[in-house]
C-alpha cells in the first residue's frame, strides 16, 4: 500500500491501456476506414505529448518566480492561436496575429481575474493553478476562435454577393457585416453552451473527475468545475468577438468595400 | 488634364490590373449630367471592374476617381454610393417576399431621413403590369429577369444620380426588357442631371438607350 489518496498507473498498465487501440484498428480494418495509420500516429503523438508534459510541469510547478511562468504561459497560448488557424479554411494576411492577441488576450485576462479574483491563490502566478487553469481556458478559446473564424471567413466568401448588395445601398462596413459576425459569435460559442447545457448529467467534465480520481471531495471539485465553466464561457465569448472583430477590419476596409480578394482557401486544413 | 465641371463622375488616367496584368490603363471617362452612355468592350475586357470602380466597390489601382468634382477619397462611401447605384448582372435577392426586398434600404442609417412609400411602389410596380401578389411573391423564387426588376425598382427609390448597369437585360425576355427601360426612362426624366451607363451585349438594345458610346479597349 501506498499512502497516495490514488493508485499510481505503472508502465505495464498503460501498455495495457494502449491495447485499447487496437479496437479502434481493428473497426477501421473492417470497414475499410483508412484510418489506421492517423490512428496509429495520433495514439503515439498523444502519448508522447502527455509524457513529456508531465515532466515539463514537474519542472515548471517548481519555480517560484513569475517570469517564467509568464514565459510558458505566453508560449501555451502561441501554440494554441496557430492550432487555430490552422484548422480554418479561408485565410488572410494577419490571420495568425489576429488569433494570437485573441486568444492571449482573453485567456489570460480571464485566467487573471479568477487567479487573483476568484480562487484568490497565493502567490498569484502559482504554478500548480495558473498553468492548468490557462490550460483548459486555452484549449476551449481555440476551439471557439477557430469555429468563429472559419465561420465568418466562409460566410464573407458564400455571401458576397448579399454584402456587396448592402454595401451598393449605401450600407457601412458594420451594417453591411452585422448579421455575418453575429452568426460567427453564435457558432464560436455553441460547443460551450452545448458543454455547460449536459455538464453534470450526460457528461462529468474531465478535470472534475481527475479531482476526483486524486482524492478531492466531490463537492470541492465540483465547485472548481463550475468556476472554470464560467472561465471558459467568458473567455470563448471575448476571443472569438476579438478575432472575429480583427478579421472583420482586414476584410472590410475603413473605405467600407469588401476586401474578398484578400482572402484565400487553404486546400486542406489540418484537423 | 482632363476637366469638365458638367460630369456626375469622372476618371482621370484610370488603371485597373488583375493578377499583374493591366485590364485598361490611363483610362479617361466623363459621365456628364443627363448622358446615356453605352459602354462596349469584348468579354473580359474589365466593364463589369470598371462599373464596380465606378460604384467605389473596388478601388482603381491608378489614377483618379470623382463625383460632382469631389474626389472619391473625400466622400463619405455611404453616401457616395447612395447617389452613384450599381446593379451587378445578377441581381441578388434577401430572403423574404419582394416588398421586404423593396423595404431593405431603408433599414440602412445612410436614408433615415427617407420612407419606404408602398403607394408609390404600387403604381411603379403597376406600370410593370404587376399587382400586390407580385409583391408577396417569394423573391428567390422569381425568375432572373423579374429579380432584375426589382433590384432596379430597390434601388432607384433611393433617387441615385447616377446609375451603372451591368448586362441588365441579359436574362430578360423583350417585354421585361422594354419594362426595364421605361423604369430606367422614368428615372432618368425626374431631373436634369441623371445620367445612366449601361453595358449590353445586344447592340440594337444599346443603339436605343444610349447617346454616346465608350469603347473599353483590352491595354496591351
Amino acid at each position: 500500500m501506498n499512502d497516495l489518496a490514488y493508485v499510481p498507473i505503472e508502465l505495464g498498465q498503460l501498455l495495457l491501456a494502449a491495447a485499447l487501440i487496437a479496437v479502434n484498428i481493428a473497426l477501421s480494418f473492417a470497414l475499410r476506414l483508412g484510418l489506421a495509420r492517423s490512428l496509429l500516429v495520433a495514439s503515439v503523438r498523444m502519448t508522447a505529448q502527455l509524457l513529456l508534459i508531465g515532466l515539463v510541469l514537474a519542472w515548471v510547478f517548481a519555480l517560484e518566480r513569475p517570469l517564467p511562468i509568464l514565459a510558458i504561459a505566453l508560449l501555451m497560448s502561441g501554440l494554441a492561436g496557430v492550432s487555430a488557424v490552422q484548422r480554418t479554411q479561408r485565410r488572410f494576411a494577419g490571420v495568425y496575429l489576429d488569433a494570437l492577441v485573441s486568444v492571449t488576450g482573453a485567456s489570460f485576462v480571464v485566467t487573471g481575474f479568477a487567479l487573483l479574483g476568484i480562487v484568490r491563490v497565493d502567490p498569484w502566478f502559482d504554478a500548480q493553478y495558473s498553468i492548468p487553469l490557462l490550460g483548459m481556458v486555452l484549449g476551449n478559446v481555440l476551439n471557439g476562435i477557430s469555429l468563429a473564424l472559419d465561420r465568418f471567413t466562409e460566410g464573407v466568401t458564400q455571401q458576397r454577393g448579399r454584402i456587396e448588395l448592402l454595401l451598393s445601398l449605401g450600407a457601412t462596413r458594420w451594417e453591411a457585416a452585422h448579421a455575418l459576425i453575429s452568426d460567427a459569435l453564435r457558432v464560436g460559442m455553441i460547443p460551450t453552451v452545448n458543454a455547460m447545457m449536459v455538464m453534470g448529467i450526460v457528461s462529468l467534465p474531465g478535470m472534475m473527475t481527475g479531482q476526483i480520481l486524486a482524492g478531492a471531495a466531490p463537492a470541492d471539485a465540483v465547485r472548481y468545475q463550475i468556476v472554470i465553466m464560467f472561465m471558459i464561457a467568458a473567455a470563448t465569448a471575448l476571443g472569438a468577438f476579438g478575432v472575429v472583430l480583427l478579421a472583420y477590419r482586414r476584410l472590410f476596409d475603413p473605405r467600407h468595400r469588401l476586401r474578398s480578394d484578400r482572402l484565400q482557401r487553404v486546400p486542406r486544413p489540418q484537423r | 488634364m482632363h476637366h469638365d465641371d458638367a460630369a456626375i463622375l469622372l476618371v482621370h488616367d484610370g488603371g485597373r490590373q488583375v493578377e499583374g496584368r493591366w485590364l485598361w490603363r490611363g483610362f479617361e471617362f466623363a459621365l456628364r449630367a443627363g448622358e446615356r452612355v453605352a459602354l462596349m468592350g469584348p468579354s473580359g475586357s474589365g466593364k463589369t471592374l470598371l462599373l464596380r470602380a465606378l460604384a467605389g466597390l473596388d478601388a482603381l489601382d491608378e489614377g483618379t476617381l470623382t463625383l460632382r468634382g469631389t474626389p472619391v477619397e473625400r466622400w463619405a462611401m455611404p453616401s457616395y454610393r447612395s447617389h452613384v447605384a450599381y446593379l451587378p448582372q445578377r441581381p441578388v435577392m434577401i430572403e423574404g417576399s419582394v416588398e421586404d426586398n423593396l423595404r431593405l434600404p431603408f433599414t440602412l442609417g445612410a436614408h433615415a431621413e427617407r420612407r419606404y412609400d408602398p403607394t408609390s411602389v404600387r403604381a411603379t410596380v403597376g406600370r410593370l403590369g404587376r399587382g400586390e401578389t407580385f409583391l408577396a411573391q417569394d423573391a428567390l423564387e422569381l425568375s432572373g429577369g423579374e429579380q432584375q426588376l426589382v433590384a432596379l425598382v430597390r434601388r432607384l427609390q433611393l433617387e441615385p444620380t447616377a446609375l451603372l448597369l451591368d448586362e441588365p437585360s441579359a436574362s430578360l425576355d423583350d417585354d421585361s426588357a422594354a419594362a426595364l427601360e421605361a423604369l430606367v426612362d422614368d428615372w432618368r426624366t425626374g431631373a436634369p442631371e441623371r445620367a445612366v451607363v449601361w453595358t449590353s451585349h445586344r447592340s440594337e438594345q444599346l443603339d436605343r438607350v444610349s447617346d454616346r458610346l465608350v469603347r473599353l479597349e483590352a491595354s496591351a
